[in-house]
């Protein structure tokens, strides 16, 4: 390192992790019964990281859990299995296919993409358990709606976010009550971009689903609104009869649901070369990948308002 | 990749900033053109607002749009709330604290400088030093932010003329004496065409001074506190009882200010105890001191009674320690500070239950006349003194933003409604 505007300033990952680890702190210090959302995704994973930073010698004093719409990646659910081993902390798992088998998620196809009804599983699960508060790795610089969410963000009992009456979140003094029934959906990598988790990573060693790096995959070349999109040719998202299916070199960018995640053209193999692409990248982590945000401009902020992530 | 290059490290690590001024100043356009011209935008995203500046009839880029958020926003042509962007120039990483400038401006604008560490002031070169111009300075004054700088803008609507830049200036500093604010810096730009932002452009010759992103680059990041005292308050005790760590007993928080070694001799406020620290990890490593800023584990010598809202400083640093509080406080919430009621302070790790004992003056942020007031309405400062259930550890905020600070919180709803700088 070259010499800083001053030797008492953090770097800047060292300052974002501080941040996110006094936000851990908070929820624990706060907070009756929390759980942190870990979906053996890139961000979750650092999310963990940060918990050991936050908590260890201690465990955590939150589980783990995931929302499987049963249309993950194998790679992932393998990855989130293996870690959350490693990390010796309960995971808990609740599945959109337990719903669906409820009653209370009815698809409007056997096609459809069941990624926005994992809001309806996970408010199943936060009800059961009784969680006062779901720690997630969703950051403001992924989409716009989630640029103008708090850090600390209060849900009512349907799990709705209504950006025009947030609490006001001042210096670090954060307001995580909610009265029975309520919860706080808290953002601790909130100020952290692709990049900064791509460097954390690095820095940390920390182990990923493969599918994040460059392999091998068939897929096809699909015209849509935005241009042309990669879509991965998989036994829930055919081929159509017109398209020709090609095996080139991909990675994943997101890792969600398969009907609604696709890869990038890339040979990146090593999370390095991943840090050298992302920082010339031309084009948003969402908007390359995720299928599900581009069908209107509020997307996003629409799911949000129906207690999604 | 073929062409595979290690990036540049970036080694001066983060600023906050915050840009203060109405749509009309062309703060939409600033940001814009500071996400454009140090490449943070990316190619969707441009096209996206490429398509819609062209269904608008617009010619040009409209990159105000840039900032442009909600759908509840776009259709009302308004914004809601502050937003914070991010981009890198390769140096150093920047948060953005956008607040828009409409009726709830003044609780945006607080909430947006509470975290900031310079302020950008928008004047429209045309309109000159407004009235909105002495409060948007007076708010950043008053959140303690160390560094501002007054842009003039659209100076390419005034034929780029020195004179008016020199006016603007000397009206500025006018005012600005009374407030006490330290040395403010100006700079001409104009935000459409991006002359001073990153470029310097072809038409403001006569000003030698750095442009806005040199300033930004150069600007040191820790806060203006002169203050270096020990602060670290208490968020969470760590005790595992595990066969391994039989006798672990962990302090978990944050250095707000100060610096600590192994060794150091501490008290723990408001108790009044006195110990030395036994040792400084993270994640179960040990390291011999930790800065201001980081997030640690203290082991301390003996076995005290600490928990959550504690706070450890250094036995010769002692903070004040009161049951009393008078502070300025801005009014965030929708119903009034009703003088009657109990509310909940939030200082620190440490929650009180509160009681208004007085409100001395209400503060008219367009004439900075004081007036007596009974209630507080949403926007509305004042100067309160507050009677505490129990003791909190305090120092002025003007001296230390972390230890000055407090929100008020409502405990009919849970929301906070008030914010306090402890005088």
């Amino acid at each position: 390192m070259k010499a800083a505007v001053s030797q008492h300033t953090l770097s800047h990952l060292d300052w974002l992790e501080a941040e996110a680890i006094h936000i851990l702190r908070e929820v624990a210090g706060q907070c009756a019964n929390p759980v942190l959302l870990f979906s053996g995704g890139k961000d979750s994973i650092c999310l963990l990281r940060l918990a050991e930073k936050a908590f260890r010698p201690g465990k955590f004093p939150f589980p783990l859990m995931h929302i499987d719409t049963g249309h993950n990646y194998a790679e992932v659910i393998a990855a989130r299995d293996r870690i959350a081993h490693a990390i010796g902390e309960r995971l808990i798992v609740r599945s959109v296919e337990d719903s669906m088998a409820r009653g209370t998620v009815v698809l409007k196809s056997a096609n459809e993409s069941r990624n926005k009804h994992q809001s309806v599983t996970l408010l199943e699960a936060i009800a059961e358990f009784e969680f006062d508060a779901c720690i997630g790795g969703a950051r403001r610089d992924e989409e716009k709606a989630r640029a103008k969410e708090r850090i600390f963000s209060f849900r009512d009992e349907f799990g709705q976010w209504d950006p025009k009456n947030q609490r006001p979140e001042l210096w670090d003094l954060y307001n995580a009550r909610s009265m029975k029934g309520e919860n706080i959906r808290v953002f601790p990598i909130s100020n952290w971009t692709e990049l900064d988790v791509w460097q954390y990573i690095e820095r940390e060693q920390l182990d990923l689903p493969a599918i994040y790096f460059a392999h091998t995959r068939p897929v096809v070349r699909r015209k849509d609104l935005h241009g042309e999109s990669i879509v991965p040719v998989t036994k829930l998202t055919p081929a159509r009869a017109n398209e020709t299916v090609e095996e080139i070199s991909v990675r994943y960018r997101t890792v969600g649901d398969i009907t609604c995640t696709a890869p990038v053209e890339s040979t990146a193999d090593s999370v390095a070369m991943i840090i050298a692409e992302t920082a010339l990248c031309c084009v948003t982590e969402r908007g390359a990948t995720r299928l599900d945000d581009q069908a209107s401009e509020a997307a996003m902020e629409q799911r949000k308002k129906a207690g999604y992530f | 990749m073929s062409a595979f290059e290690r990036l540049p490290e970036i080694d001066n690590g983060l600023l906050r900033f915050l840009t203060c001024g109405s749509v009309d100043d062309g703060k939409s356009t600033l940001i814009g053109r500071l996400l454009f011209d140090s490449k943070a935008i990316l190619a969707d995203t441009l096209s996206a607002i490429t398509r819609t500046s062209q269904r608008r009839g617009m010619e040009a880029v409209d990159l105000s749009l840039l900032t442009d958020g909600l759908q509840a926003e776009r259709e009302q042509g308004i914004t809601i709330d502050v937003a914070y962007r991010y981009f890198t120039s390769g140096k150093r990483k920047y948060i953005v604290a956008d607040a828009p400038g409409h009726e709830q401006y003044t609780r945006n604008m607080v909430t947006a400088a509470s975290t900031a560490s310079l302020a950008i002031i928008l004047i429209d070169a045309r309109r000159g030093v407004l009235t909105q111009t002495r409060r948007h300075s007076y708010i950043a004054h008053l959140l303690g932010i160390p560094h501002i700088v007054v842009a003039v803008n659209k100076m390419d609507l005034v034929s780029h003329s020195q004179e008016r830049f020199e006016e603007i200036k000397s009206d500025y500093l006018g005012f600005t004496g009374q407030l006490g604010i330290a040395n403010p810096r100006f700079i001409p730009i104009s935000a459409l065409n991006g002359d001073m932002i990153v470029e310097r452009g072809a038409d403001l010759g006569w000003y030698a001074g750095q442009t806005l992103f040199e300033m930004l680059e150069s600007t040191p990041s820790e806060h203006g506190e002169s203050d270096q005292k020990l602060r670290f308050p208490v968020q969470y005790v760590c005790r595992p009882q595990s066969e391994e760590h039989h006798d672990f007993r962990g302090y978990m928080g944050r250095l707000e200010s100060g610096e600590i070694a192994v060794g150091d001799a501490v008290m723990i406020v408001p108790a009044g105890h006195r110990t030395r620290v036994k040792d400084i990890q993270i994640m179960g490593r040990s390291q011999p001191r930790a800065i201001a800023e980081q997030s640690v584990t203290l082991l301390l010598e003996d076995d005290i009674d600490i928990s959550r809202g504690d706070m450890i400083v250094k036995p010769e640093e002692a903070p004040l320690i009161s049951r009393e509080i008078e502070a300025t406080v801005c009014w965030l919430g929708d119903s009034p500070l009703d003088p009657r009621r109990k509310y909940l302070l939030r200082h620190t790790t440490r929650e009180t239950q509160a009681r208004v004992a007085g409100i001395s003056h209400r503060l008219d942020l367009n004439t900075l006349e004081r007036y007596a007031a009974e209630q507080l309405h949403c926007n509305d400062i004042a100067r309160v003194k507050f009677r505490l259930a129990q003791s909190v550890c305090v120092d002025a905020y003007a001296e230390n933003r972390a230890t000055g600070a407090f929100i008020i919180i409502d405990e009919a709803n849970n929301n906070t409604v008030g914010a306090g700088m402890i005088l």
